[in-house]
């Protein structure tokens, strides 16, 4: 089944073209890798997946299970299952990580029509979560980032996406920054969330996430578009070959 | 009419003696401001002499200063001149009486508390706090009284208290803040009609927090209560007051003094949730807050603390301050003021340290939406006896939207070498990448400001007695309702 379906999508930031037109089908139960060069557009591709406004999308399609994600503001596209994590996880001060979770939970399950979770069934939940990614329960009242390393941030976005379980989960640049202790720990999180009813899209930099994620399929991005796409051994022969060796692709896509 | 107070008193004795005023022009004195007035007031309230004297003095004190334009000019808000003689100084339900339990209060008055979420008749019933409630110029009804009188403490309206408490209102009225003190607190004390009064005597910790609820209902009334809370040796109690006011597109001047004295080892925290109507989103209409709110800490190691709550009202001016005179004492002060449309808010507080090994503690949150302008000023000022003091201020603006201001004038005078001051400013914006966080997570909008805004206030949420808190978070969220696009 169609997760994701990416069809032609343009889109641009201060009406400078970013996105050129980028293809992908994503199916439920599979991962997913985007990988490519600083300024390729991978992060806009994610933004603009997850609705930020300050994209513009000028052209294309794409359907989240079936849907016009395009037409959906953030938080619905957050309740319809939609989660990424973020690059740079942003601060809340003065709102605990557990007050924070709570309310988003909520939000989703009631826009779901289920019932809302009180503290008491919350915690026990967000704890199991937390030891997943073995981290220590005072970030349960720690305010949301404030304060955390780059590590304990990107470890904090995948508590997040554990507890939210969505269908589509994106993660942007989620290896960035981390040390391997702190890599192999996220990577952990993450596949304990693959399931044949979710579709994760892996947006990275750098093959070494995939030595512990292993994605069923590889995209390459550059200058907008989607180059070249393959099994896992793209990744391998990427970090070999350089991001200039797909470039030719580009050229000729053209 | 005469100036007898021996006249006076005898009209007023029997009034009171007579109970309730039935006339429906005698719930209302007639608009206007002279000594008329002021002597209808304290007799309409049966005052004992040494009242309607002080209540003159005030009178001529504030005619003078009004003759003078001496209105203060110098808060950073703007409105136009106020005709203090088109106002109704004294507007009391029809059915005043002297109560001699809720069952009494008028169910018209008791359903508007209902309305209001303070339902007084199940206050009996709910152990916790006790309220006394205020309707227009008068209290209506104080919850309690029975159980706290058992620790010897009284909680009653003012007029009760004047009646019954006359040493120590005469003893304390005026002794922080004097009726020479500003212009509004000159004319509270002209026309003050009620308000709370507290006292917790020697070595008694208050077994529940003691709140009162203003309402101004009437139309072309202002109101204008007092407080006097005085914690005796080694007291404890903490003090709650919220308030509210129907829309009207006329502004209605709220013009309060409150004094809390402190004596040694004894604490008074003071909680406010401010909602006055703030007006309509043109800027019509609205209450004029202009409030005078101060504590002496008298005693040595005694403690004040003041927490507020400021989202209505069109204009705020108001500066809880803490006179620190014993020994050891603390001063607190936590502030959120929001400003939404065109709210103006003018507020912050003053710490005068004057005893020795003081402390201070200022934390003031400012969010400023719409066209709103919010104010910090804040006043430190160490006296030369004063070794050893110190003092912490935290001064934070949060801008919603390009339209609105933030302004601080923080002023620091020092006159001891040896005090240590602290003072920290920030001024941010709502990030959009932090709405757009919250977001993603499936919150809309609208919960995410809301969730950004509480936890910057939560540093003095965190102060406030817990269900409290729980309102004034709601209230922020109600208050910056459109304020988000």
């Amino acid at each position: 089944m169609n997760m994701l379906e990416i069809k032609n999508l343009h889109a641009t930031v201060n009406n400078h073209e970013i996105l050129k037109g980028v293809d992908l089908v994503v199916n439920a139960g599979e991962v997913h890798s985007i990988m490519g060069p600083n300024g390729s557009g991978k992060s806009t591709l994610a933004q603009v997946l997850a609705r930020r406004e300050t994209y513009e999308v000028t052209e294309g399609q794409v359907l989240l299970n079936g849907k016009d994600l395009l037409a959906m503001k953030p938080e619905e596209a957050a309740c319809e299952g939609l989660f990424m994590a973020f690059q740079y996880p942003v601060e809340i001060p003065g709102i605990s990580n557990a007050y924070f979770l709570r309310a988003a939970l909520n939000a989703i399950r009631k826009y779901r029509g289920e019932e809302e979770l009180d503290a008491m069934d919350f915690l026990p939940l967000l704890k199991e979560k937390m030891r997943l990614l073995e981290m220590d329960e005072r970030f349960l009242n720690r305010p949301v980032n404030e304060g955390f390393s780059g590590g304990e941030k990107k470890r904090n976005e995948i508590v997040q996406m554990a507890v939210l379980e969505p269908k589509m989960a994106i993660l942007d640049e989620t290896d960035s920054g981390l040390d391997i202790d702190a890599l192999k720990i996220v990577a952990k999180g993450v596949s304990a969330m693959r399931s044949p009813e979710r579709a994760i899209l892996l947006v990275t930099h750098y093959q070494r996430v995939l030595d512990y994620i292993v994605p069923d399929y590889v995209h390459v991005l550059v200058d907008g578009r989607i180059v070249k796409s393959g099994g896992p051994e793209l990744a391998l022969e990427l970090e070999e070959k350089g991001y200039g060796w797909a470039e030719p692709a580009t050229a000729q896509a053209r | 009419m005469t100036t007898n107070a021996e006249t006076i008193r005898d009209l007023a004795e029997r009034e009171y003696k007579w109970g309730f005023i039935t006339e429906v022009e005698e719930d209302r004195v007639p608009k206007g401001l002279n000594e008329d007035i002021v002597r209808l007031i304290s007799a309409k309230k049966g005052e004992p002499a040494f009242m309607i004297e002080w209540r003159l003095k005030a009178y001529r004190h504030w005619a003078s200063l009004e003759k003078s334009q001496a209105e203060p000019k110098w808060a950073n808000v703007k409105y136009g001149p106020i005709d203090y003689q088109d106002i109704v100084y004294y507007s009391a339900p029809k059915k005043k009486a002297s109560l001699k339990s809720l069952d009494e209060v008028d169910p018209e008055i008791l359903r508007t508390y209902d309305k209001l979420g303070i339902p007084l008749l199940e206050q009996q019933k709910l152990a916790g706090v006790a309220v006394d409630a205020v309707f227009d110029s008068v209290s209506v009804a104080t919850t309690f009284k029975q159980k706290l009188a058992e620790k010897g403490v009284i909680f009653c309206s003012f007029s009760e208290a004047v009646q019954n408490h006359p040493e120590l209102v005469k003893k304390y009225l005026g002794s922080v803040v004097p009726y020479t003190d500003n212009f509004f607190a000159a004319l509270n004390a002209a026309v003050f009609t009620d308000g709370s009064f507290v006292y917790v005597p020697k070595g008694v910790r208050c077994p529940m927090e003691l709140s009162t609820y203003f309402r101004i209902n009437a139309a072309e009334t202002g109101q204008f209560e007092r407080t006097l809370i005085i914690a005796d040796e080694g007291a404890h109690v903490s003090y709650l007051e919220g308030c509210t006011a129907p829309i009207r597109d006329e502004n209605q001047l709220h013009a309060a003094v409150v004094e809390l004295v402190a004596l040694d080892n004894a604490t008074i925290k003071y909680s406010t949730v401010q909602n006055w109507y703030p007006g309509d989103k043109e800027g019509r209409g609205g209450i004029y807050n202009f409030v005078t709110k101060r504590g002496k800490c008298l005693g040595q190691n005694s403690k004040i603390s003041w927490t507020q709550v400021e989202t209505g009202s069109a204009i705020t001016w108001k500066y809880p301050s803490c006179i620190l005179m014993g020994d050891n004492s603390v001063g607190e002060f936590y502030s959120v003021a929001l400003t939404n449309n065109y709210q103006q808010a003018d507020t912050g507080t003053k710490m005068i340290h004057i005893g020795k090994n003081t402390s201070s503690t200022v934390v003031s949150k400012g969010i400023s939406a719409g066209h709103g302008q919010n104010t910090y000023r804040g006043l430190v000022k160490i006296q030369k006896g004063a070794t050893g003091a110190r003092n912490y201020t935290q001064c934070d603006s949060l801008l919603i939207g390009d339209k609105c201001g933030a302004h601080t004038f923080p002023y620091i005078e020092v006159k001891n070498a040896s005090a240590r001051m602290e003072h920290e400013a920030s001024t941010s914006k709502i990030g959009e990448d932090q709405i757009f966080y919250l977001r993603q997570r499936g919150l809309s909008s609208e919960e995410a400001v809301s969730m950004i805004i509480n936890g910057f206030c939560r540093q003095v949420f965190r102060e406030l007695p817990m269900e409290f808190a729980v309102e004034a978070q709601k209230l922020l969220s109600i208050s910056l309702e459109g304020s988000v696009g």
